[in-house]
């Protein structure tokens, strides 16, 4: 009997002997990967919505827009090369982001406020 | 479905132009979605199927006020389902088979290029209905012309295969292009009741706009004499009666059935 | 608080050859309790997080089936747009089969951000070597065959997806919401057009009946065999992967369609289906894996031809890629040279 997963959208899919991915380099050129931010709407910032593979930043910028805003959710679209981007590394991140932790005084629910004051 | 109220008056002349522009529109929109899971990337399927959708709504608007102004009480799917080959009102570059991925594109080219300057007149047409349809169809076709462009440049100045291939396909669609921007007596009363837009007047912009993104996609502007016409009096190309018989078998199949 | 990071994963497989091997099993133990106390507190992965080699390929390869299963699925559907039997019709199944491509985007997209490449996870779906969900080896004879796929398998994806919402890996999670925000119209659109056809004339339902009668067992099968029969389960269950059991699923999703059928006044074609009182479940016969199996391992009405058109439009397609790739490149060389 073949083993297979209900796993993923519509289920009933084989597993046996199937590979996830081999490491072969593709031989033709691929288009470049591009992350994408959309503003939903004004007001708010651009969050990352996604990326997608596309020739050059012209393209990019279309296939946002039709990827991620058929349902009106976008004002704005930032597409961003891949390889541009420099992020933090997970392994940094105590040394990085630990020390924001333990210094509460910078969030406001820190300090007690009287009752009945507004304005605080 | 029926039409609008008792209120709309017949206009058999503004009927018959909402009619060419609504054949136009859903002929096109049929022969987009034929790319459907055939594109060259996934991308390129949400796209032009983005564009099939767009074409196909307005086809919907225009369809409808066209059986509204006719006053006989058909709605936009006796029109789309139930016509006959003659009876179908469709320019012959929209109801031009795709070919490949070029010649389709090349085609959209001509195309969007025609309708910005068209819907853009239509906005102020005295039919408040097709001016409604053309403020939204503009925008539209906005996008298709930018996307069109896109590719022909790409594919004029990509490969040696890309150029051949793009150059081939427009030679192939280029010769309907002239039935465009045809005057015949209909247009000429509707031009004059401002319903219509006036084809001369299209012209020089589509000619600009083709001949610029010509040049930038290194390719040639065809030269031709022929000039194919009669889609306007429902005298269509062979396929086109293949694509109808795809279209409407299974409507026709169930004679008064809802869907 | 959390770290947002958006760069690919870098490559260097853990565990890898030579000298980083003691170094790295070190690290990997650290590294392998903290990311288990994540998944097991329900917190979220995100790319370039330490993870273990099973938990990336696992999930790269149920990623890229999924992705596979959502373009493949465009095929069957797709045969119909065409031949749609009104214009709204036709509208609602162009948008429908598009939002498929755009899951397929949302998911290559998702499996690359674990160092899979798409070029060549399509290669491996073009030489069969990846699958993708067995349903869409079924061929659409009639519309009603359409609206059937809308209601019974969305539906049942549907079911299958929402807990994947919650998935322990953050880009297969946020990918998933925004695919299940676009399905649930998918399965609405599907039952509409089923409720038409039942209520309309004689030959509509009967076109209806016939179609669940074909699509009922097959959709049933989506959800996969007893768990105690899936030996990935247990694995996937542990690293938050998979949230519920195949039989929890199927269950859910037979009492709520079950009435969605007697609505419509359609028969389930299910002799031995059954409310029972006590549980408030409705249980179903005994399901015949046979067919379904012979139609997963190839034989399939239509298995040839869904990777012969897939394979197609790839390769008819290869000049125009080529195309823009060139394009792109020149317009870098001008830009230099200006």
């Amino acid at each position: 009997m073949t083993s297979f997963s209900a796993a993923g959208g519509h289920g009933a899919i084989p597993t046996d002997g199937v590979p996830a991915d081999e490491g072969n380099v593709p031989t033709r050129p691929q288009s470049p990967l591009w992350e994408v931010f959309v503003r939903s709407r004004r007001g708010l910032s651009h969050t990352h919505a996604g990326s997608l593979r596309a020739p050059d930043a012209h393209m990019a910028l279309r296939h946002a827009r039709d990827l991620y805003t058929r349902r009106q959710e976008g004002v704005s679209i930032w597409v961003v090369p891949a390889s541009v981007i420099v992020a933090s590394s997970p392994d940094e991140k105590d040394s990085f982001f630990d020390p924001a932790g333990d210094k509460p005084y910078r969030h406001p629910t820190f300090y007690d406020v009287p009752e009945g004051l507004t304005h605080l | 479905m029926s039409p609008g109220g008792t209120d709309t008056a017949v206009d058999l002349d503004a009927s018959a132009y909402a009619l060419r522009l609504g054949d136009d529109a859903l002929v096109l929109g049929q022969r987009l979605c034929e790319w459907a899971a055939r594109s060259p990337e996934l991308e390129e399927d949400v796209a032009l199927l983005n564009i099939a959708l767009d074409l196909l709504g307005a086809a919907r608007l225009l369809l409808s006020r066209a059986g509204e102004l006719e006053g006989a009480g058909r709605d936009e799917d006796d029109l789309a389902f139930l016509r006959n080959e003659p009876e179908f009102r469709c320019g012959l570059l929209f109801e031009a088979a795709n070919g490949d991925f070029g010649q389709t594109l090349a085609r959209q080219l001509l195309v969007s290029a025609y309708q910005v300057p068209l819907w853009h007149a239509l906005g102020s047409s005295t039919d408040e209905v097709i001016a409604g349809v053309a403020g939204k169809a503009v925008k539209e076709a906005v996008y298709h012309l930018d996307h069109a462009r896109s590719w022909v440049v790409r594919l004029g100045d990509g490969t040696d295969e890309s150029h051949r291939r793009v150059q081939a396909g427009l030679e192939e669609v280029w010769p309907y292009t002239s039935e465009l921007f045809e005057r015949d007596a209909l247009l000429d009363r509707l031009v004059a009741r401002g319903v219509a837009a006036d084809p001369d007047l299209l012209l020089p912009v589509w000619e600009a706009t083709v001949g610029e993104v010509l040049a930038e996609a290194t390719l040639e502007v065809p030269q031709t004499t022929w000039r194919p016409t009669g889609g306007r009096s429902g005298r269509h190309l062979t396929g086109f009666g293949y694509l109808l018989a795809e279209m409407q078998h299974l409507h026709r199949s169930h004679p008064g059935a809802t869907w | 608080m959390l770290t947002r990071t958006i760069v690919r994963y870098p490559g260097v497989r853990v565990g890898g050859a030579g000298g980083l091997a003691v170094q790295t099993a070190e690290l990997a133990t650290g590294h392998e309790q903290e990311f288990q106390e994540r998944v097991d507190a329900d917190g979220r992965i995100e790319p370039r997080d330490w993870m273990p080699e099973g938990y990336r390929k696992t999930l790269v390869r149920q990623i890229a089936q999924h992705a596979h299963s959502e373009i493949i699925g465009m095929q069957p559907e797709g045969n119909w747009i065409t031949r749609a039997p009104s214009l709204r019709r036709k509208c609602i199944l162009v948008a429908k089969v598009q939002d498929e491509a755009g899951h397929g985007l949302y998911l290559y997209s998702a499996a690359e951000t674990l160092g899979a490449d798409r070029e060549e996870l399509l290669d491996l779906l073009h030489r069969g070597r990846q699958k993708y969900s067995t349903i869409f080896n079924y061929p659409t004879t009639s519309w009603a065959d359409v609206a059937s796929i809308g209601w019974l398998v969305d539906g049942a994806a549907i079911m299958n997806q929402v807990p994947l919402t919650r998935c322990s890996y953050g880009p297969y999670a946020r990918a998933m919401t925004r695919v299940c925000k676009e399905e649930s119209f998918h399965q609405r659109q599907g039952f509409e057009a089923m409720t038409v056809l039942a209520n309309g004339t004689p030959a509509q339902r009967a076109m209806a009946q016939d179609a669940l009668d074909r699509w009922w067992w097959p959709a049933l099968m989506m959800f996969g065999p007893s768990d105690s029969e899936s030996p990935n389960s247990a694995q996937s269950m542990a690293w938050g992967i998979k949230r519920f059991s195949n039989d929890d699923l199927r269950q859910r999703f037979v009492d709520a369609t079950v009435p969605q059928a007697h609505h419509l006044g359609l028969t389930v074609p299910d002799p031995d289906l059954r409310f029972d009182e006590d549980s408030g479940h409705w249980i179903s016969g005994e399901i015949d894996w046979t067919e379904f199996y012979a139609v997963m391992k190839g034989d399939g009405p239509c298995n040839r031809e869904r990777v012969r058109n897939r394979v197609a439009a790839h390769e008819d397609g290869a000049w125009v890629r080529a195309a823009a790739a060139a394009y792109a490149d020149k317009q870098v060389a001008r830009q230099v040279a200006a």
